[in-house]
């Protein structure tokens, strides 16, 4: 039983691999319904654009798999943003888990887009991948569209309005921020996520 | 390797790696390199260095580098910045601008690693600055190579006046010799980071104590 990165076509995979490394933990890479079906824990990471993304699952017969899934899942950045109904982003249906619209930011003075960097977590929910984690703690971010807040929401950030940085509904779970790229915070926050059964 | 490993645990936000004499020797930055330094690195971690292709970007990113950053190779073919920010979204492209002050106004020079070769491209600045970000561009550093290597501060005045015009976000590049030229060209030039080489090389600047600076002088920064 291991835990398994889906393979979803972004490039970011090694950064990931590299941060489960450090933890000391193995994780496999893989595009197989067989293979996730049967992982004890599965992330899908996510870099680039929503609709080549979902198009991707779809192609690879992901996209009807992953709601199914029992065991825990987290998304990370776009693949958070995928477990939800529907994207702004080439106005694309996603995977339909969590409700909510995923919008584009926008942009205002002092606050490019993409919004790219440190930010504070705001905690708003006990959550067992949250154990250890501050308030204000900064966790690394990169981009351009976010989750609006809702119940669903563990942890917000502020980029002009507060956003959607962590959300979990059951099973599944997202980071908007790249915890593999969050020094300390987000190492603890991956930690945490090996420890779900 | 040692450094990267000494900043990550100094705190720094981010560390750009330019190999910089890969453009002018006509090569690119070593793909081995940068998977050993992903593996220790636990924060952003953007790599620079002879990025001609989505497939050189791509070997770049599976090998674990957040971000690429191109120069002399946009200046060469503008079209790379939309093909690299199509495959890969614009958040992962960074485009990095030589600039110095001709009698022409600010031009974007190339092959600026190597001084035999280094040119003037033929491009105004801030024209330069709309149309990368036009094209894709996520994130622009801007080099000011009168002000890069003295140590005299950052050259606020022509940040402030790309920052005008960049919607993106802006690092500045170039200058740095003390907390206080930090301090300024984030309060002065409205700057979303600043990079800086010699002065943490040297251990002239340590970052702690530079972080605890820009603390005291009324700048987020992380701890």
């Amino acid at each position: 039983m291991e835990t398994v990165i889906i393979d979803s076509g972004g490039a970011n995979l090694a950064s990931l691999q590299f941060a489960f490394e450090r933890l000391g933990a193995r994780t496999h890479v893989s595009n197989d319904a067989r293979t996730i079906t049967s992982a004890a824990r599965i992330i899908l990471p996510g870099v680039g654009a929503a609709a080549n993304a979902m198009q991707r699952l779809r192609n690879s017969g992901l996209a009807a798999l992953l709601p199914s899934l029992t065991q825990p899942v987290l998304g990370i950045c776009l693949g958070m943003q995928l477990l939800f109904q529907r994207s702004e982003e080439g106005s694309t249906d996603c995977l339909g888990i969590l409700p909510e619209t995923v919008r584009r930011l926008q942009p205002a003075p002092g606050l490019p887009v993409p919004h790219m960097g440190w930010n504070q977590l705001n905690l708003v929910r006990d959550d067992p991948l949250l154990e250890g984690i501050a308030p204000n703690d900064y966790v690394y971010f990169v981009h351009s569209y976010a989750v609006p807040v809702a119940t669903m929401t563990l942890a917000t950030a502020d980029y002009g309005i507060a956003v959607s940085a962590m959300v979990r509904k059951g099973n599944f779970w997202g980071a908007q921020f790249h915890p593999e790229r969050s020094a300390g915070t987000g190492a603890r926050v991956l930690a945490n996520f090996l420890r779900l059964e | 390797m040692e450094l990267a490993a000494r900043y990550r645990d100094e705190g720094a936000d981010e560390l750009v790696f330019y190999d910089i004499t890969a453009s002018p020797e006509g090569r690119s930055v070593d793909r081995e390199w940068v998977s050993r330094v992903a593996r220790v690195l636990d924060i952003p971690f953007c790599v620079a260095g002879g990025i001609r292709s989505v497939a050189d970007a791509e070997e770049i990113l599976n090998a674990g580098a957040e971000k690429v950053s191109i120069n002399s190779p946009a200046l060469a073919n503008p079209g790379l910045i939309d093909a690299l920010s199509a495959r890969f979204g614009s958040q992962c492209i960074v485009v990095g601008i030589d600039s110095q002050l001709t009698e022409q106004g600010y031009r974007a020079y190339q092959f600026t690693g190597d001084p035999d070769r280094t040119r003037e491209s033929g491009r105004e600045v801030l024209s330069w600055v709309r149309e990368v970000q036009d094209r894709g561009a996520g994130e622009i550093v801007l080099n000011c190579m009168g002000s890069d290597g003295v140590r005299r501060g950052y050259d606020v005045e022509q940040l402030r006046s790309v920052r005008e015009i960049c919607q993106v976000p802006l690092v500045a590049s170039g200058g740095a010799g003390s907390a206080e030229h930090f301090t300024a060209v984030f309060t002065q030039a409205g700057v979303d980071a600043a990079l800086a080489a010699s002065v943490f090389h040297s251990g002239a600047i340590a970052i702690r104590d530079l972080k605890r600076d820009l603390r005291s002088a009324g700048i987020e920064v992380r701890p």
